[in-house]
Parts: structure tokens; C-alpha cells; sequence
């Protein structure tokens, strides 16, 4: 054992680059997939509707690192074999699609009926209609609970420390296993989840306070 | 696709799966029970408690939403043995869910207090309702119907963090599941049978909340 020292401290703090990292691959996957889940859950098909139902369920039914473990687990089934990195960036990517997928289901159902029907008569055909007319008012519903998930997003790369990414939290593991200082580090580590998740947790609730006061 | 499924080793640690799923169902439940109380003291100490109590109670939840469930867990169990305070694995994971689960459920808790109006009470009254009438029919379930799907849902979310008390060799299903792994070498296996028996949990606690919400929390149909 040795004590702690500031090249750990240096160590842990730019193990955050590799969790910001995480987070935004995961959120820009997740938000692609989400859009698909979003239009499939809305689709005219019941097929396609049922199917993507069945794709959030199964999400939102189990545990996060389940879903990391067989992401890492699954490729090799094809006889590809993925690095912690990889397997971390797919499982959050799947799971973020299914979450953001079920948020703006519900951004797009709320847009009122008659737009829909209005674009319609208007001769908008699926995509125009979509891009144009449902898109501009789903989006602003939808921010506030967005950002929310970001921040659970953000939390969730800390599980990729336990199928073996180093990003933050596994690093603070490695410095504390050299030095055994447990709490002045995972404390450390907290401040710096929280330094980072506040503002976007803050900012969130500001917006849906503003949504509610127009919408009355 | 060349890999050769062999579920033989898992299903025969059936037993240990069985403990392990049992033991999830137990923490969830103990966590929930607890946390609701951790969660109604919360909610009363944040709508009528002094300011630095409100104070606290905010910089609480805000720390907490904020910070990783793992961070939590290991502060608790690595960090404050440091403070003199030391748990079983089982014990501060049960600590971790209620602390999570506690600020999480403050803000549900004090959004039911808050959804109830005031003319609605005085409307009781005026209609010659006694007290405790007014509490249970006015106050009680109208707020628990304006909260009941977040109140549940956040309830399944601890049920799945759960499995993130692995972390610190909680005897429950996922750090189970990484015991059969590391005996029998069949991860996939292991991990998706694990996987299915958490979709079992959640259909489980989906099905036994909605037949609560069927039976008491019914809305009157004009």
C-alpha cells in the first residue's frame, strides 16, 4: 500500500474524459435509436407497434447491468469478440434508444390530434408531415424529460466499470485498491458526478417548470 | 453462427438461482417498505418543517438524484467504516437502496400532499365529513391515485438496482449469477438466464401493482 497521492488525484480526474466520452456515444446512439423506437411506437402498423413495445418492455424490465454483461457476452456468440469499451458504448446505446424511445413516444402523442389531421388535409405525406409539423412541437416537449435522462445516462457509465472500462468510477477503484484511502475517494468521485450531473438536473427543471407555466 | 449453447451447468445451479432471486425479492421489498417511510417523513419535513430542515432535506435529494447508485454503494460500505461505521455487504446495500430510494420518493410523496387543494377539504366539511373521513377520502386516496404510476415505477427502478449491489458480493441474484460464471465459464448462459429471471421480477411487480391499483385505487366513473 502507498499513500495517496496528486498524480492519483491528476489520474481519477482524467478518467472523467473517458465517462463523458461514454456518455455522449452512448446518448448520440441512443437518441438515433430512439428516434426509430419513437416513430415505430406511433407507427399506423400494429405489428411494428406491438414489436417496439415488446423492445422498451424488455429495457425497462431489466436491470442495466444485465444488459452490459450481455453485451458483452452476445458478440461472441458470432464469434466476434468486443473490448469492455465497445460492449459499454452498444448495451448503453440499446438501452438509451429504449428510454428515449418511450420519452418522445409520448413528446409526439401529445401534439394535438388536429395537427395531425390539419398537415393531412394539407397533402403532407408521412416524412413532411413528421419533419415539419409534428417534430417542431414534439421537440420542445420533449427537452426537459431528455436532459433528465441524460443525467441518469450519465450515472449508468459508472456500471461499465464492472465489465471492466476505465472510466471514472473504475479508476477510483484502481487508486483505491493501491491506497486504500476508500472514502476521501469515492467522495471525491461523487463530487465530480455530481459537478457535472447538477447543472443538467438543474437546467431540466427549470425547462419543465417554464412548459408547465405556458401551458396554462 | 458456430457457438454451442450449453445451458446444462446453469440449470443445475438452479438452487443458488432460486436463493439468489429470492434474496433480490426480499431487498426489493424490505427497500420499498423502508424507503416509503424514509420517503412520507421526508415529504412532511419538506411541506412543514422548519427552513434548515427543508434545506437539508434539498441538499439531500440533490445529491443523491446526482450521483451514481455504485458511488453511493461504495461510499457506504468501502467509506464509512473509515467513520467508524461498519455493515455487512447485506445490510449496506439494503442502506444504499433506502438512501437512493428516499430521495426519490420525497419529491413523489410531497407532489401527492400538494396535489390535494384546499377547497377540496373545505368542500368535505361542508358536507358534514368527520375528520378522519376527510383524511382518507379526500386527503389519502386522491393523492395516492395522483401518484401511484411514478410511485411504482420508481419502485421497479430499485428493484433493479438491485442487481448493482453485486458490486459490493450482496448475496443477491447478480452477484450469483457471477458465482456460476466464474465456476462454470458459460457467461452467456449464466447472464441470460439471470436476465430473464429480473424480466420474471418485473413482470411479477408490474402485475402486482396494477391488481393494487384495480382493487383500491379504482377512479369513479361518472
Amino acid at each position: 500500500m502507498r499513500a495517496l497521492g496528486s498524480g492519483d488525484i491528476i489520474y481519477i480526474i482524467m478518467a472523467v474524459r473517458w465517462t463523458l466520452l461514454l456518455s455522449l456515444v452512448a446518448f448520440l446512439g441512443g437518441a438515433i435509436g430512439g428516434a426509430l423506437v419513437a416513430l415505430a411506437r406511433t407507427s399506423e402498423f400494429k405489428g411494428v407497434r406491438i414489436v417496439s413495445a415488446g423492445y422498451i418492455k424488455l429495457f425497462q424490465g431489466t436491470p442495466l447491468l444485465m444488459q452490459l454483461f450481455l453485451a458483452f457476452f452476445v458478440p461472441g456468440l458470432f464469434g466476434w469478440s468486443v473490448d469492455p469499451w465497445t460492449a459499454a458504448a452498444l448495451g448503453l446505446s440499446l438501452h438509451a434508444s429504449a428510454f428515449l424511445g418511450e420519452i418522445w413516444r409520448g413528446a409526439i402523442e401529445v401534439v394535438p390530434r388536429g395537427q395531425w389531421e390539419a398537415a393531412t388535409s394539407l397533402g403532407l405525406r408521412y416524412w413532411p408531415k413528421m419533419v415539419l409539423v409534428i417534430a417542431p412541437q414534439a421537440i420542445r416537449i420533449a427537452i426537459p424529460p431528455t436532459i433528465g435522462f441524460l443525467v441518469q445516462l450519465i450515472k449508468g457509465t459508472s456500471l461499465a466499470s464492472i465489465i471492466g472500462f476505465v472510466e471514472l468510477t473504475r479508476a477510483a477503484q484502481i487508486i483505491n485498491n493501491a491506497t486504500f484511502r476508500p472514502f476521501t475517494i469515492f467522495a471525491l468521485v461523487a463530487l465530480i458526478y455530481y459537478v457535472i450531473c447538477r447543472p443538467l438536473s438543474a437546467y431540466s427543471k427549470r425547462m419543465e417548470q417554464k412548459l408547465l407555466v405556458a401551458a396554462r | 453462427m458456430s457457438y454451442e449453447f450449453d445451458f446444462a451447468d446453469v440449470f443445475a445451479a438452479w438452487p443458488e438461482l432460486l436463493q439468489g432471486l429470492l434474496n433480490s425479492l426480499v431487498l426489493s421489498a424490505l427497500a420499498m417498505a423502508i424507503g416509503m417511510v424514509v420517503s412520507v417523513a421526508g415529504a412532511l419535513g419538506k411541506t412543514s418543517g422548519p427552513g434548515w430542515l427543508r434545506r437539508i432535506i434539498d441538499e439531500y435529494i440533490e445529491l443523491i438524484r446526482n450521483t451514481p447508485f455504485l458511488i453511493q454503494i461504495f461510499v457506504i460500505y468501502f467509506g464509512l467504516p473509515a467513520a467508524g461505521l461498519k455493515f455487512s455487504s447485506n445490510a449496506a446495500a439494503l442502506l444504499a437502496l433506502v438512501v437512493n430510494v428516499g430521495a426519490y420518493g420525497i419529491e413523489i410523496i410531497r407532489a401527492g400532499i400538494e396535489s390535494i387543494q384546499k377547497g377540496q377539504v373545505e368542500a368535505g366539511k361542508s358536507l358534514g365529513m368527520r375528520p378522519l373521513q376527510i383524511f382518507r377520502y379526500i386527503i389519502l386516496k386522491p393523492a395516492i391515485q395522483a401518484i401511484y404510476p411514478s410511485l411504482t415505477s420508481q419502485f421497479i427502478l430499485l428493484m433493479l438496482n438491485t442487481s448493482v449491489c453485486s458490486a459490493i458480493a450482496a448475496s443477491e441474484l447478480t452477484a450469483v449469477a457471477g458465482d456460476i460464471q466464474s465456476r462454470t465459464f458459460r457467461s452467456f448462459e449464466v447472464y441470460f438466464v439471470a436476465t430473464c429471471l429480473y424480466l420474471g421480477l418485473s413482470v411479477f411487480f408490474w402485475t402486482v401493482f396494477a391488481g393494487i391499483e384495480r382493487a383500491f385505487l379504482r377512479k369513479p366513473t361518472r
